[in-house]
């Protein structure tokens, strides 16, 4: 027995068997907020075999994104790819961005804090390794930790994110390890590109650099996107998009991901704030706006499925998208946790989250049903202050981001989401901080809040965008439609002139969470 | 010479002793240091030193001077 094994039974000590837990186990909660459940709805273009593996992934699924938790094990950090938006001089708590994290967690010590985690946040479906390095530049800790996982918590979803150089190698062991779900970043797939994004990568036992160092990374990169989707596995392409550099090849990208069985593509902004002392942040190289990323996302939409809900979280983020709950999951508290794993608890309350989410779907598709018939070439922006659970049920000012849907009589879709600094806290004067929101969501006619105070109220009326409450604890897609009929409607008889708006910020500064 | 780390730039990330084919990379408390006894500064393994080659920090991992230059044995 090697000493992995030993940790193993230490483990199994602390554990108690599945079905065995003190009652309920849904006590917590985990910001699910009240709502409802995957039915086909949702689904896009996706084939039935791939949505059935996807419906309740976060992080692969708009829909499941607001019911599901995530969590990320950072057990990996070694890296083999230089990037110039990566920084790993860094790890600092307030910083939100891939490649960060607080604690490094051995194998062993992130069973436990998966363990601990789905105990706690029933509606934690997937585990996923995506550094703070590379996973697979870290292959034994990365597998080990899977293994492990897949013993004590077998109801969890495994996936991992890579940069992709090392991925031929391990495909039949991710393919053995019933690895479902995987990402590749693909930023290029031309190396003369590449060379502006790539400084260098250590590749059998050497560093390369300029030209040669992307041709190889990409080499790799569409060899392993190719082997893995013949296996089955389902892959998900994430681009970082970089004004100047690579936003007009990423249609290319595309393209090319797609004719080899990606899935999903996810465009993220660059994030390149100077403090992070990246290279493109110390350079002056800018992220895209929200225009811009959107126009982008857009023109890819007709290739294929196009993923806009991505909260490019950390790389130890536990909870939601879009909310982060590591702190209550530190290796000392997780070590010190008592925890029972109750996979009954576990189901029975992802079924209750399951009805609820037909619920979000039913309620939207009977207010699309109003629609019909209706022809308009409006549509119009609109953010959503949300806790999760597909309502409207967050107040203005605790709102930390906000959820963009775009509504036109062909219905309702989510675009995307932006940050904003906490409107209630931060030592900054009540006005800064309005005008910070305002920025991020310059391009919506309207924001839909559950409360707000009587002063943002009419300082978003005089920079043009409507403050709605009426439809508070309501459902964010149906209201949505709602909304859009009166607003038509208010068009129709001249009460209401439509003008289009300007752009957005994305994210501003560096934030927590 | 063996190399040797410097602690005030090293990120801890590992990535060097993942690639060290003497085992001389060490660990303690987050701290990785190079034993001089191990390091070949990959002569007979590599065409160049593994750690300096995947260290994502530049300058951090350096030429031992305390330490004469490695001579593989004849």
């Amino acid at each position: 027995m090697d000493s992995g094994n030993l940790k193993v039974v230490s483990l199994l000590r602390v554990m108690r068997p599945a079905g065995q837990g003190s009652g309920s186990g849904c006590g917590s909660k985990g910001g699910d907020g009240k709502s409802g459940c995957g039915s086909s709805a949702g689904q896009g273009d996706l084939s039935p075999t791939v949505w059935e593996k996807v419906k309740n992934h976060p992080c692969y699924s708009e829909e499941a994104h607001h019911h599901y938790a995530r969590m990320h094990a950072a057990v990996a950090p070694a890296c083999n790819v230089q990037c110039n938006f990566c920084n790993r001089k860094y790890d600092c708590s307030n910083e939100s961005r891939p490649g960060v994290v607080s604690e490094r967690l051995l194998p062993e010590q992130a069973a436990k804090k998966v363990l601990a985690v789905a105990s706690t946040i029933p509606q934690m479906t997937v585990l996923g390794i995506a550094g703070p390095g590379d996973p697979l530049a870290n292959p034994e800790k990365t597998f080990r930790t899977f293994e492990l996982v897949a013993n004590f918590v077998p109801d969890i979803k495994l996936c991992l994110s890579t940069n992709g150089l090392m991925l031929p190698d391990h495909v039949d062991r991710i393919a053995a390890l019933n690895i479902d779900h995987v990402t590749i970043t693909i930023n290029m797939i031309d190396p003369n590109v590449g060379a502006k994004i790539y400084p260098w990568v250590f590749y059998n036992h050497k560093r390369y650099t300029g030209v040669e160092a992307s041709r190889i990374l990409s080499e790799r990169q569409l060899l392993g996107l190719e082997m893995l989707t013949a296996r089955g596995i389902l892959c998900k392409v994430n681009s970082v998009m970089i004004p100047g550099i690579n936003d007009q090849h990423l249609v290319a990208v595309n393209k090319a991901v797609k004719s080899r069985g990606a899935f999903l593509h996810n465009i993220m902004p660059l994030i390149s704030a100077p403090e992070h002392g990246t290279f493109f942040g110390l350079n002056g190289q800018r992220g895209p706006t929200a225009q811009e990323l959107k126009l982008l996302q857009d023109s890819c939409e007709g290739e294929m499925n196009m993923m806009r809900h991505c909260r490019q979280c950390r790389a130890d983020a536990v909870g939601l998208l879009g909310e982060d709950r590591s702190a209550e999951f530190t290796t000392e508290k997780v070590m010190a946790m008592e925890v029972t794993y109750d996979l009954a608890s576990r189901q029975a309350y992802q079924e209750k989250v399951e009805v609820k989410r037909q619920a979000v779907v039913a309620a939207r598709n009977a207010e699309l049903a109003t629609l019909a018939g209706e022809r308009s070439d409006i549509s119009i922006l609109i953010a959503v202050a949300t806790k999760g659970g597909g309502r409207i049920n967050e107040h203005f000012g605790h709102a930390r981001e906000f959820q963009i849907y775009e509504v036109s009589t062909a219905g309702s879709k989510f675009v995307g989401h932006r940050r904003v600094d906490n409107y209630c806290q931060g030592g900054y004067a009540e006005e800064d901080s309005l005008e910070t929101v305002v920025r991020a969501i310059n391009d919506c006619q309207a924001v839909f809040v559950a409360r707000i105070g009587g002063c943002p109220r009419e300082g978003l009326k005089s920079a043009g965008i409507e403050p709605v409450d009426r439809f508070a604890l309501e459902y964010i897609e149906q209201s949505a439609i709602a909304y859009f009929k009166e607003y038509l409607a208010r068009v129709r008889t001249g009460e209401l002139m439509h003008k289009l708006r300007g752009d957005a910020d994305i994210r501003q500064g560096a934030l927590i969470a | 010479m063996a190399y040797k780390i410097k602690e005030t730039t090293c990120t801890g990330c590992s990535a060097c002793q993942n690639e060290c084919p003497n085992n001389a990379i060490v660990e303690k408390n987050f701290l990785f240091s190079i034993d001089p006894t191990k390091c070949t500064e990959c002569v007979g393994f590599f065409d160049e030193p593994q750690c300096v080659a995947i260290c994502p920090i530049p300058r951090t991992i350096n030429p031992n001077p305390d330490v004469p230059r490695f001579q593989a044995a004849v």
